[in-house]
């Protein structure tokens, strides 16, 4: 597959300092998630993507052009929605989705009618004539989804899309930025420092931390192989031919105490099977859980390895 | 595709050329600007000195009108020459300073002050493209208010005079419209740094007076003090002036200049020489420019 971005050495520094350190990656998701604490280097990151800052070493490439020798046409395929308030207090919304549209090069007339179309799949079509400066907080983060959207890019870039958010409207932006993503018309670049949104948006995820890559997963591919990873209770006599029996299905087992056992199953053996062995073997099945590695394990794991995946691949 | 619909739908449609992207700006710009009654009125009324000057013109040409007013004798007292057009032309540029003062510092200020700069910058669409087209705003209109009326008075006064007329005064077209081109560059670049740097609008246009005003205030005590002429190299209108001077009547003048931008000898009967006054005025375009520069930026980076 085509990747999406290309990191290729990307330094960044500001007064000497580097803020990005030499970072190699090619993220080819779909929708890939950048993770990391403040000050990690995210935004930073996204901001040389997007031409505002120099790389003082290496290079990235969007959709295999050059970040620094092809801003334009780099520029051209982007929508961005950055994290603090930007925009035009005293711009009706729809006026100033349109003069964004019209920048980014649509002609005066379908940058109009695609303002409208953008206030409305943000559900702010009713307000779409209100002077900006009296939107509420959630209001003005789906207008500056609004006007990320409104050119049609082919990457979208979302700096944490629901900062300050009250729960319902977080629900309402993940649930657009899902939509987007679904939909398979565009590559969207979450930023966040909240697992809980990258991890309902994303299938990929690239963790910074000081500046490095400290891990860099397919979530989906861990969610698949997690699955295969199941934590049991039981309660009967014959424990030990119950495992025995699953052993010979090909189960890895390991028995713990009280009747808890840890399960890793075969590829193509469903768990109506163990149900089933259970029946068969007089076994009581009380619990019986995924034990998946949840985004926040492995944040916390690359937060503490301290270590750097200088090469990031997927 | 209806709005109900409430769906994203990728762009396949045409995109427009990169220099008609640069004329988005001043559009919106002006959409703004019709709003405010203010403005509308001031800028109507610049037009009124230009219109009373091709009053003048016709007037002048037409002995029939000045005997309806008996002013047969009236052509006598105003002559259609370099000094009504040096006036004409200091009188429109010092409106254009006041126009420039009150719109110059809404352009840049209000994206700083909303961090909208790093959704322009986002686009296909730089740094410098940006601070153009904030400038052809300010350049669109103080063009109106100052070259095209004056080369349209020159072309009305060489239209009732005949051909000869125009290419004996050729100096005058030449003088309004490279005249105008050294004052418009000059207040644009001002007005744009002062508001890239000066978040309070009334602020920026004061500081646009202070900057023209108290140099020439400073320069003329330099002078006094001094005894000398160097002290102009303070007076923004001076530089300007002597300038004007040159492209209207070469290098052996006749007149002071120009109504507000005068450019007398000292107190000690000499002048700085005009590269002075070029090379302070492109000195000064470049800090404007530097000041832009360090303004204008789609991120801010925190040291």
């Amino acid at each position: 597959m085509n990747p999406v971005i290309e990191l290729d050495g990307l330094e960044v520094r500001f007064g000497g300092r580097p803020i990005l350190n030499r970072l190699k990656a090619s993220l080819t998701g779909r929708s890939v998630g950048l993770l990391g604490p403040n000050g990690a280097g995210k935004s930073t990151l996204l901001n040389t993507l997007l031409g505002f800052h120099r790389p003082s070493a290496g290079t990235a490439r969007i959709f295999g052009r050059d970040v620094r020798t092809e801003a334009r046409a780099v520029r051209s395929l982007i929508g961005y929605m950055p994290e603090n308030d930007s925009f035009i207090a005293n711009m009706t919304g729809v006026r100033f989705v349109r003069l964004m549209a019209e920048l980014a090069g649509l002609p005066r007339e379908a940058a109009l009618e695609r303002a409208h179309e953008a206030f409305f799949y943000v559900g702010l079509g009713e307000v779409r004539y209100r002077a900006l400066g009296t939107y509420s907080l959630g209001m003005k983060q789906a207008a500056k989804l609004a006007q990320a959207i409104a050119h049609g890019p082919k990457l979208l870039f979302l700096d944490e899309p629901t900062n300050g958010l009250d729960p319902p409207a977080r629900l309402r932006m993940i649930n657009l930025i899902q939509e987007i993503r679904d939909r398979g018309d565009l590559h969207l670049i979450v930023s966040s420092h909240l697992l809980r949104d990258v991890e309902e948006c994303c299938d990929q995820v690239l963790i910074l931390k000081n500046g490095n890559i400290a891990a860099f997963c397919n979530l989906e591919e861990e969610r698949r192989a997690n699955k295969r990873f199941l934590e049991m209770e039981t309660r009967g006599e014959t424990n030990g031919t119950f495992l025995a029996a699953m052993e010979k299905m090909g189960c890895e087992t390991a028995p713990g105490a009280q009747g808890r056992l840890k399960v890793v199953l075969p590829d193509g053996l469903e768990v109506r099977r163990l149900y089933e062995l259970a029946v068969e073997q007089n076994v009581q099945i009380r619990r019986l859980n995924h034990r998946r590695d949840s985004l926040e394990d492995i944040f916390l794991k690359a937060m503490e390895s301290g270590g750097e995946v200088r090469n990031g691949s997927l | 595709m209806a709005v109900y619909k409430k769906t994203y739908r990728p762009y396949e449609g045409v995109l427009t050329a990169s220099w008609r992207r640069l004329l988005v700006i001043p559009k919106y710009a002006f959409e703004d600007l019709r709003r405010s009654r203010f403005l509308t009125i001031f800028y109507i009324a610049s037009f009124i000195y230009p219109l009373i000057c091709a009053l003048i013109i016709y007037v002048q040409h037409n002995a029939s009108a000045l005997k309806l007013i008996n002013a047969e004798g009236a052509q006598r007292m105003i002559s259609i020459n370099v000094p009504f057009y040096m006036g004409f032309l200091g009188w429109q540029s010092m409106l254009a300073l006041f126009l420039a003062a009150f719109i110059g510092p809404g352009q840049i200020s209000p994206d700083l002050a909303n961090n909208a700069l790093s959704l322009y910058l986002a686009r296909p669409f730089s740094r410098a493209e940006y601070v153009i087209g904030k400038m052809l705003v300010l350049v669109i209109l103080l063009s109106l208010m100052t070259w095209i009326p004056g080369l349209l008075l020159f072309g009305l006064e060489g239209y009732l005079e005949g051909w000869d007329w125009m290419t004996t005064n050729s100096k005058i077209a030449a003088g309004l419209f490279f005249g105008s081109w050294v004052w418009i560059p000059v207040l644009c670049l001002l007005a744009l740094a002062l508001s890239a740097w000066v978040k309070w609008k009334p602020a920026a246009g004061g500081l646009i007076f202070g900057v023209i005003f108290v140099g020439q205030a400073f320069g003329a005590v330099v002078n006094h003090i001094q005894r000398t002429s160097w002290g102009y190299l303070f007076d923004i209108n001076y530089l300007v002036g002597s300038i004007w001077l040159r492209l209207f009547e070469g290098d052996n003048p006749t007149t002071t200049g120009a109504v507000f931008f005068r450019a007398s000898m000292g107190p000690d009967g000499t002048a700085p020489p005009i590269w002075c006054s070029w090379m302070l005025l492109g000195l000064g375009g470049l800090v404007c420019l530097y000041m832009l520069r360090k303004k204008i930026r789609g991120a801010e980076v925190v040291r």
